[in-house]
């Protein structure tokens, strides 16, 4: 298992220098310098312009700046935002909570529902059922998610504002405005079951409900599609049939003999997901103002901010490098023949 | 048929031959037609046929939008601005409405498809045979020239592809050029895998060391012997790039990164729409509506070429 993981990680080394060189790039190869895009449509005195170049180690040969941006990047140095001043890594880490949030709701909708979903197609094969199944996870697989966000909105808080008012769901941010929750955890969830404010968790949970739902609809569909799939391979397998024999009852049959082993690919496609995930909190995020990581990265670019769009970027891709070694090792963990494949 | 000939051949000819011919003797199944087969398998799937008939009816919409849209995709009618469509209170002049400035939503509809096919179009032809060259060198040549090309790949696959078209989009600033490149570059990396790995297994195979053998160059070996039996899998995976890229493209315009206003790009059309959802409906699910039909199509084309293509894909799902 040591020897699995050493040649794990020696892959990942590499393909994280090659991030950093990617967002170290990234600043170099917008048209103009940093110090002209700071100062904008403004003229720049050349003598400030080339105190400021040297203040900022630009005018170093290109390999000097790129080897102080890794050793200060390993220092979680990030540079701060050209507009609030901030440190890039302090801002990440105050708004990463509700990205978190969001994305772990998501997914939980998206597992229970997709294994459900995938499950119950695959033991009514060939019926309207499993047709029905596919058709809609094919149709969320294809959903553009920024208009499914558009959608709910106008069913869900636009049209039942008029038809329950009671029930009709709010559109943006975290917790309603009258709150005022102070953040321990950053998780709002947590941090309004902690404050004890009466309606605080409710309006927390009633703010999640719309995002989570979107953000959850692809990987709901690749779930549903991937359990499928899996469980009738496994549906056919001896043992399976050995278990029908002995009499077990079907309910038995097939949540606790065939979808334990349904599960070993399926654990792997959610944990593969997390890349999509974040990429769909881009547009989820921008569609209900939710105040994380991916909002904070389209505002940045909209700001031309760029060393928070480069920091987000190194990070984002950093995560999504750590979560797949992450899945990897357990992979390798459940099942040997992974790990002592070539 | 040149094997019905074999029989007769064969027997003028030395021993060498005649093994041949006792094969030949046997009765010949009828050489199956590549493209019968195909079609077959893939008409018997009633998703894809679905599928490529919507197709084919928004390929025909981009190609006759000049002649089938009623106005000009961004010609403003100020005394018609946010008129329902017919089936609600509007008229007969705009069919499905007009936007907050009044411009015609059938003729933009129309001419987004436009210009969402041609996205994909650019974008796959862009990625694909990029995609296929690294892949084969990569096969070709593992050692040195693979591994970099793979470690390279990896850098480009553990970003998000949304949040990599981002990036190079901000790098080289919105636009639907720029769109269109931004999604190309960041579909590169499933090509190179796929056909790397396809050609890898066929590298191994018997008819490629015989041409090797015969004295094929490594040029020929590569797009001549090896390519055209990896092809299945990246034309299925080119289907599926298509609407990807049609999503994306969607996606990036309302950011407000892809295409710019007024250019009738569905994606582009959303991005303003947010604020009208509570006036005029038909401004946010038309547009959506379009995408996701598309969208959808190819999807399931893709999933009836996937079983019509590839049989061994076909046993998986």
């Amino acid at each position: 298992m040591f020897s699995f993981f050493l040649k794990r990680l020696g892959l990942v080394i590499p393909t994280f220098i090659g991030i950093t060189l990617l967002a170290f790039s990234l600043i170099h190869l917008i048209p103009g310098d940093p110090v002209q895009v700071m100062a904008g449509e403004r003229r720049l005195d050349p003598a400030f312009y080339a105190e400021t170049l040297h203040r900022l180690g630009l005018d170093r040969p290109l390999y000097e700046q790129y080897g102080i941006y890794l050793w200060k990047a390993l220092q979680l140095d990030l540079g701060e935002s050209f507009v609030t001043h901030e440190g890039v890594w302090s801002e990440f880490l105050k708004l990463f909570p509700a990205t978190v949030e969001l994305a772990f709701c998501a997914l939980l909708f998206a597992t229970v529902v997709g294994l459900l979903a995938g499950v119950l197609a695959a033991i009514k094969r060939g019926t309207i059922l499993d047709h029905g199944v596919m058709g809609i996870s094919l149709t969320g697989f294809s959903m553009p998610i920024f208009w499914w966000g558009l959608l709910l909105i106008m069913f869900f808080s636009v049209a039942m504002r008029d038809i329950a008012p009671d029930f009709a769901l709010p559109v943006s941010g975290r917790i309603a405005l009258e709150f005022d929750i102070a953040p321990r955890t950053g998780f709002m969830l947590i941090d309004a079951w902690l404050s004890g404010e009466a309606g605080a968790f409710k309006s927390a949970l009633s703010h999640l409900v719309m995002p989570s739902i979107v953000l959850g609809t692809v990987p709901l569909a690749v779930i549903a599609r991937m359990t499928r799939s899996s469980m009738l391979e496994v549906l056919r397998e001896d043992y399976v049939r050995t278990a029908r024999a002995k009499g077990l009852s079907p309910a038995r049959v097939v949540f606790v003999h065939a979808l334990r082993n349904a599960l070993v690919p399926v654990v792997t496609v959610i944990g593969l997901l997390v890349g999509t995930l974040l990429g769909g909190a881009v547009l989820t995020e921008t569609i209900f103002s939710w105040p994380g990581v991916g909002k904070w990265l389209i505002d940045a670019i909209g700001r031309r901010d760029y060393p928070v769009v480069q920091g987000g970027i190194l990070i984002s891709a950093t995560l999504v490098i750590v979560v797949n070694l992450l899945v990897d090792l357990l992979y390798g963990w459940i099942n040997p023949r992974i790990r002592h494949a070539k | 048929m040149p094997n019905s000939q074999l029989p007769s051949d064969a027997a003028k000819q030395g021993t060498v031959l005649n093994a041949v011919s006792s094969r030949a003797d046997e009765p010949l199944a009828p050489l199956p037609s590549g493209l019968g087969d195909f079609w077959r398998s893939f008409s018997s799937n009633k998703g894809a046929l679905l599928g490529l008939v919507f197709f084919v009816i928004v390929v025909l919409c981009a190609l006759l939008a000049d002649v089938l849209a009623p106005y000009s995709p961004i010609e403003q009618y100020r005394d018609a601005l946010l008129t329902p469509p017919f089936w609600g209170a509007g008229t007969s002049r705009f069919w499905l409405g007009t936007d907050d400035i009044g411009r015609d939503m059938l003729s933009r509809l129309l001419h987004g498809a436009r210009l969402s096919l041609s996205i994909g179009l650019v974008a796959v032809t862009l990625s694909m045979l990029p995609g296929i060259a690294l892949g084969l060198l990569a096969a070709f040549f593992p050692d040195k020239l693979g591994t970099v090309i793979l470690r390279l790949m990896d850098v480009m696959l553990a970003l998000p592809s949304l949040l990599l078209a981002i990036a190079v989009v901000a790098v080289l600033g919105p636009g639907l050029v720029n769109t269109m490149l931004a999604i190309a570059l960041v579909s590169i990396p499933g090509y190179v895998r796929l056909v790397r790995a396809s050609a890898m297994s066929e590298l191994a195979k018997d008819y490629v060391i015989a041409s090797r053998l015969a004295g094929a160059g490594t040029f020929r070996l590569m797009f001549d012997t090896v390519l055209p039996n990896c092809m299945a899998p990246v034309i299925v995976t080119a289907t599926l790039g298509f609407s990807d890229a049609i999503l994306t493209a969607a996606a990036l315009g309302f950011l407000g990164l892809g295409a710019q206003p007024p250019m009738p790009e569905w994606g582009t059309m959303l991005a303003s729409a947010r604020d009208y959802i509570e006036r005029a409906n038909w401004v946010v699910t038309l547009p959506g509506l379009a995408i996701l039909s598309t969208v959808l199509a190819i999807n399931l084309m893709g999933d009836g070429l996937r079983d019509a293509l590839d049989p061994r894909l076909k046993k998986l799902s």
